[in-house]
This record gives structure tokens, C-alpha cells and sequence, in this order.
């Protein structure tokens, strides 16, 4: 029996394209709305900064002396002296000051301190302080700072993770191991990493060891912890499934807690690295200075403020770079969440193309292809 | 007071020739599983709850039974010292007269919310348990395919378990435990998060994998239509504490299809296991049964 014919008349289709407005309560934006509000988060902040720098009437609390007038006139302010910036006040004061005297004032522009650059003076310096040579002989350049920075953070991270997620997996998936560390862990973790600093110099001298150390010692601890709980919410039925499926205690951790565990494991190393960076600072700073923080420390001594907020920007951008780095890698490791399955496609043809057992599957497929 | 019965229901004891030949055959079969005296307990503030108290039948190879009663009544409990997944408090659960301590792939268990693992494919979802034995990859594959042949998802082997529908993860599930060839094959209300026509498809379903295979179900579930359609026996729980009321021999003739939900024996079984899970009456009935165990 066949269907009923429905009337085939073509009728125009209205497609409802999805309006969300701007303040629509846990709905999504846009595309185009999450770019351009995307952009904002960034423009805002730095829109407020140029009209602080450059709009003469707003802050400005000092005055740039371009003239300081007639110096030889003595006075309770003559200390003015041009190319100084001086407070509002005091320029006021002095221009009074010569003003009774009847002698050439002093001519100045409003400014803002000196550790408020303006927004281009720190884009100069973010390209100057590549360029420039190190005001000392044997300093480092910027860029041997930057990267002498990322090893430190790179090997401080690295033997953190190599010992903290180990110990926190089992942490996490046995109770022994959970009561033996867990509660001396927890009691380090309060002690502030800084206060080892002197030690580990007295232990390791004054290379990198330390600060390698203290990056460690400010993560590790954390990262045990951290690990634990994120592996000890694993889905307890998938353990009962697998349980049922005949696995045993060693195979229930290695095929089921771990793997489960593991895209969430890697999202936590996402965060605690940028608490490695939190430590850096301090590290560097302890024993010989080095590093990104070094180049701060002196550039904010010699009073090169646009130099000094270049260097923030810097390991901001660096940190950024890394996680979106990680982020982007995240999406390939983990297939089952992200729906991307390129390296995995990529290393299963990789393996096919050197096993030697390849025509014996090929085979077994087109069998039960025909079945 | 006895009601007058206007759809002039026959006796759900009353079983066809053929109905009653299957019941004789299949109480000549192994019994596959035992429970004797079964009981749990739960220790809370108020004192200790009883989920389930002496609890006492027999499952035979290649039977279907179903457990059924009112939620609270321990039917997920019970399954779960069956699995071996929690301990009984008293009584033991017997498989091939082998009391179960653990877990085991003897028992494949398929749970109400897949429990797939989520970074397998499909494949290796059911080639999970045969790993876990040590079995070889390429003999793992084979039986992968041929599962999933059984179940009807060869297309979807290299597919992720969030790419399915729940119908189709819940089949994925059934062959993961039955790949392991378990003695028996425990469900815990493996339809309930499904909507009502994958429901049925998947009644079907599970109706002809039972029928192609050779395994034995032990099937918890709430829904009346749902047990009688499916199975040989219905285990019927009363709550606080969980007990069995009665086992009702389903005298719906196989083979089943959905033709027979307005038959009389299935409308007449419906109506028994109405009266006892809502009503609760007939409790005497369920007494007297139980001393017929106790004699057996």
C-alpha cells in the first residue's frame, strides 16, 4: 500500500534565525557578538588607559616643567628646574613665587607621574627593549631574559608534574595513599614558597637550581592535591562498570580511572602553570637575579617605567600564548570531547603503515564486510 | 469482596498447553543463579534500614525474570549484591552454586545510564572486558564485530559513545557485557532513561538478541507492560523492607510481540501485578511461597 500523495505546492520557508539579544539571560551570543565583545575585554581597558594619558583634564596631577623661568630668583620652590615633573601645587607655587618678583615664569604641559607611561611611549619600549644593548657588560639582553625565564618555569613545571600527578593519581584512586601523604601535603601547602628561598640558595648555590626549586616547591603541592580530588571524581560507575566487566584493581586504574580522569588532569596543569609564573618572580629574584623579573627590577631602578610595564605585558602575552597553546592541543588529545579525531586518525595510519600485520586485517574486514 | 470483572479476564495461573510445557522445560534446566535468604542492610542515624530481607529464588539457564515493586523496595540493592558490587548482609548469592564475593565478568551488568567509557570508540567498548582477560587484539576485534552485528551498530563501530543516541549507547552497553559471555546478564532498569518509543524498540530488540544468544537475564525494572512483555517470570518486591511478594509465571505464549499487550493473559498478569504492587494484598500468598522454597 502506498502513502497518501501530500500536496507538493512549494510554500516558502521561514527560517527562524536565532535573536538573542545583547543581555539575554544563559543564552549564547553570537558569533559576530562574541568577536566583537571579545575584542572589547581588551579595547576597554586600554581606551581608559589613552584617555588617562592623553586627554590633558583628566588626572594629570603633575606639570612637565619646560621652562623652570628666571632660576636665578631664590625661593622656597626654586628647586624646579626644567625637564622635571613636579606637582601642580608646587608649580603653581612658584610661578607666584616669580609672578611677585616681577621675573620670566615657568612654563610647563599637565602630566601624569612618571610610573604612568602613556600607551605609545610602552609600545616604543616593547620594541626598543629588543633592541637596545644591555646598559652592562655581561647583562642579558630582553630576549635572553625572556627565554631564561621560560626554561626556569619550563624544568620548575615539568619535575612538579612529573612527581605531583603520579603521587596525586594515587592519591586520589587509594584511600592508603590518600591518608599517608594527603595531610602532610596539606600542611606544607600553607607555608608560602618565598620562605625557602634562602634555603635552597644555602643548599644549591646560586645557578638556576634554586629557582627551579622554588617554582617546584610553589607548585608540587598544590598539583598533588589538585590531582587527588580532580581523579577521586571520576564517575563511580564507570569503575562499577568496569568491575563488572572483570577488572581488577591494578587494570581499573590504568583502563578506567586514568583515562578518565585525564582531560580534566590536563585542564588543572592549564591552571597551575600559570601559578608557576606567580612563583617566578620571586624565584628569580633570590640568589643572583636573572631573568625576566631581573630586567624589571632594574628597569624600575633607573625609573623606566614604559620598559617596566613592557616586561608585564610580556609575560602576559607569554602566558596567554602558552595556554592557548595547550588549549589548542587539548582539542586534538581528546577526541572523545572535542569530536576532533585528526591525530588519532593520523597515528592509526602511521602505525598501519609500519606493522606488518596489516594485510591480516584488511582482510578480516572485508570479510565481515560481505557478511 | 470479590469485583465483578467486565473484561472477563482468564486467571493469570492459567497457562496454554504449550505455556506450561516451557515452564516444565525450563525448571528442568541448570539453575544458573541462586539467592538464599538474601538480606541487606544499611546502617543510618535512625538505625539500620533493611533494603532487602530474605530474599530467596532461582534463575535457570536462558531464563528471562524480571524484578518488579514500588521504588524503595530494593530492586536496584538487590541486582547490586547480585553483581557483587556491594556485599549482602545476610544470605548468600549463589552462581553455579559458587557464593560471589566480587565483582566478576561471570555477571555482565548493563546499568540504567550507560556507564559507556566515554574516551573508547564504540570497538573498544566492547572489547574492554576481553582486554581485561588478556585476549588477543585481533581475536578482541573479531568478537567486537560480531556484537555488534548482534546488536545491529556495525556502522557505528569507530564512533565515540557521545555521538550515539541513548538507545544506541544502551545497545552498545548490552554488547559490551555480552562479548564477555557472562553467566548471566544483569539489567537495572536499562530502558528507564529512554523515551518511550526507543523504549520499545529496544524491548524488541533486546527480546530478539535474547532469543538468538544463549545467556540469562536477570531484569529489574518498574514497568508493568515492560516485564511482561519481556519475560518468563516476574519476581515481584514489596517495600520496607524488600521482600518477595510473589513470582508470577507469565503465561503470555512466546514468541512475543507487541500484538499481545491487550491479550488476555497478558491483561490478566497486568492486573496481578497491579493488585500486588499497589494494593498490596495477597501478602499471605507470598508467605506461603516462600515456605515452599524453604521446602524445596
Amino acid at each position: 500500500m502506498t502513502g497518501p500523495d501530500f500536496p507538493t505546492h512549494r510554500t516558502t520557508r521561514i527560517v527562524h534565525k536565532p535573536r538573542g539579544g545583547w543581555f539575554a539571560v544563559s543564552k549564547p551570543l553570537a558569533r559576530g557578538q562574541r568577536v566583537v565583545v571579545g575584542i572589547c575585554a581588551f579595547l576597554c581597558p586600554l581606551l581608559t588607559w589613552c584617555i588617562i594619558s592623553y586627554v590633558p583634564f583628566v588626572w594629570h596631577p603633575s606639570v612637565l616643567v619646560r621652562d623652570a623661568g628666571d632660576a636665578s630668583l631664590p625661593g622656597q620652590y626654586s628647586f624646579i628646574a626644567t625637564g622635571e615633573r613636579v606637582d601642580r601645587a608646587a608649580f603653581r607655587s612658584r610661578n607666584l613665587e616669580l609672578a611677585s618678583a616681577h621675573k620670566r615664569l615657568a612654563t610647563g604641559v599637565p602630566c601624569n607621574p612618571i610610573f604612568l607611561p602613556a600607551p605609545h611611549e610602552v609600545a616604543r619600549a616593547f620594541y626598543t627593549a629588543f633592541t637596545t644593548a644591555p646598559q652592562r657588560t655581561g647583562d642579558c639582553w630582553l630576549h635572553e631574559s625572556l627565554w631564561q625565564s621560560c626554561k626556569i618555569i619550563f624544568w620548575g613545571f615539568i619535575y612538579s608534574a612529573l612527581l605531583g600527578v603520579p603521587l596525586g593519581i594515587l592519591c586520589g584512586t587509594f584511600s592508603l595513599y590518600s591518608r599517608l601523604f594527603e595531610p602532610f601535603i596539606d600542611f606544607i601547602r600553607y607555608m608560602p614558597a618565598p620562605v625557602f628561598g634562602a634555603l635552597a640558595v644555602a643548599v644549591l648555590g646560586l645557578g638556576d637550581e634554586p629557582k627551579i626549586t622554588i617554582i617546584f616547591i610553589g607548585t608540587f603541592f598544590q598539583m598533588v592535591l589538585v590531582v587527588a580530588n580532580t581523579t577521586r571524581s571520576v564517575d563511580a560507575s564507570l569503575l562499577q562498570a568496569a568491575q563488572t566487566l572483570g577488572a581488577k584493581n591494578r587494570q581499573l586504574l590504568w583502563h578506567v580511572v586514568i583515562p578518565a580522569a585525564l582531560p580534566n588532569l590536563y585542564r588543572d596543569m592549564r591552571i597551575l602553570i600559570g601559578w608557576a609564573w606567580t612563583y617566578l618572580v620571586v624565584a628569580e629574584l633570590i640568589g643572583e637575579k636573572s631573568g625576566i623579573s631581573a630586567f624589571l627590577y632594574q628597569q624600575q631602578r633607573y625609573m623606566h617605567f614604559e620598559n617596566v610595564y613592557a616586561g608585564i605585558v610580556m609575560i602576559g602575552i607569554v602566558g596567554l600564548a602558552t595556554d592557548q597553546l595547550l588549549a589548542f592541543a587539548g582539542r586534538y588529545l581528546f577526541p572523545w570531547e572535542s569530536g576532533n579525531t585528526q591525530l588519532y586518525r593520523f597515528a592509526h595510519a602511521f602505525r598501519h603503515l609500519f606493522s606488518s600485520k596489516r594485510s591480516i586485517t584488511a582482510t578480516t574486514r572485508t570479510r565481515y564486510a560481505h557478511d | 469482596m470479590p469485583m465483578t470483572d467486565p473484561l472477563k479476564l482468564p486467571s493469570y495461573r492459567e497457562q496454554s498447553r504449550e505455556v506450561a510445557a516451557r515452564f516444565a522445560e525450563l525448571s528442568r534446566r541448570p539453575v544458573v543463579l541462586k539467592l538464599r535468604q538474601l538480606g541487606r542492610e544499611f546502617d543510618s542515624a535512625q538505625g539500620p534500614i533493611v533494603a532487602i530481607d530474605d530474599i530467596t529464588f532461582d534463575v535457570h539457564q536462558r531464563d528471562f525474570i524480571s524484578v518488579i515493586g514500588p521504588s524503595g523496595c530494593g530492586k536496584s540493592t538487590l541486582i547490586r549484591v547480585v553483581a557483587g558490587l556491594e556485599a549482602p548482609t545476610s544470605g548468600a548469592v549463589l552462581i553455579d552454586d559458587k557464593p560471589v564475593r566480587a565483582p566478576g565478568a561471570d555477571r555482565g551488568m548493563v546499568f540504567q545510564n550507560y556507564t559507556l567509557f566515554p574516551w573508547l570508540t564504540v570497538t573498544k567498548n566492547v572489547t574492554f572486558g576481553l582486554k581485561m582477560k588478556g585476549l588477543s587484539k585481533a581475536r578482541a576485534k573479531e568478537m567486537a564485530v560480531h556484537w555488534l552485528g548482534v546488536v545491529g551498530l556495525t556502522d557505528f563501530a569507530d564512533h565515540y559513545p557521545a555521538q550515539l543516541s541513548g538507545g544506541m549507547k544502551q545497545r552498545v552497553a548490552i554488547a559490551r557485557a555480552l562479548a564477555n559471555e557472562p553467566r548471566i546478564l544483569l539489567m537495572d532498569e536499562p530502558f528507564g532513561a529512554l523515551d518511550a518509543q526507543s523504549r520499545c524498540t529496544m524491548q524488541a530488540h533486546l527480546l530478539r538478541i535474547w532469543e538468538s544468544v544463549d545467556v540469562t537475564i536477570l531484569f529489574i525494572t518498574h514497568d508493568l507492560d515492560e516485564a511482561i512483555y519481556l519475560s518468563d517470570k516476574i519476581v515481584i518486591l514489596g517495600a520496607h523492607p524488600g521482600r518477595v511478594l510473589e513470582v508470577v509465571e507469565v503465561p503470555v505464549p512466546r514468541q512475543r510481540s507487541s500484538e499481545q499487550f491487550l491479550s488476555g493473559p497478558f491483561l490478566a498478569t497486568k492486573k496481578r501485578l497491579e493488585e500486588l504492587i499497589y494494593h498490596g494484598s495477597e501478602v499471605s500468598d507470598a508467605a506461603g511461597l516462600r515456605q515452599n522454597y524453604a521446602a524445596a
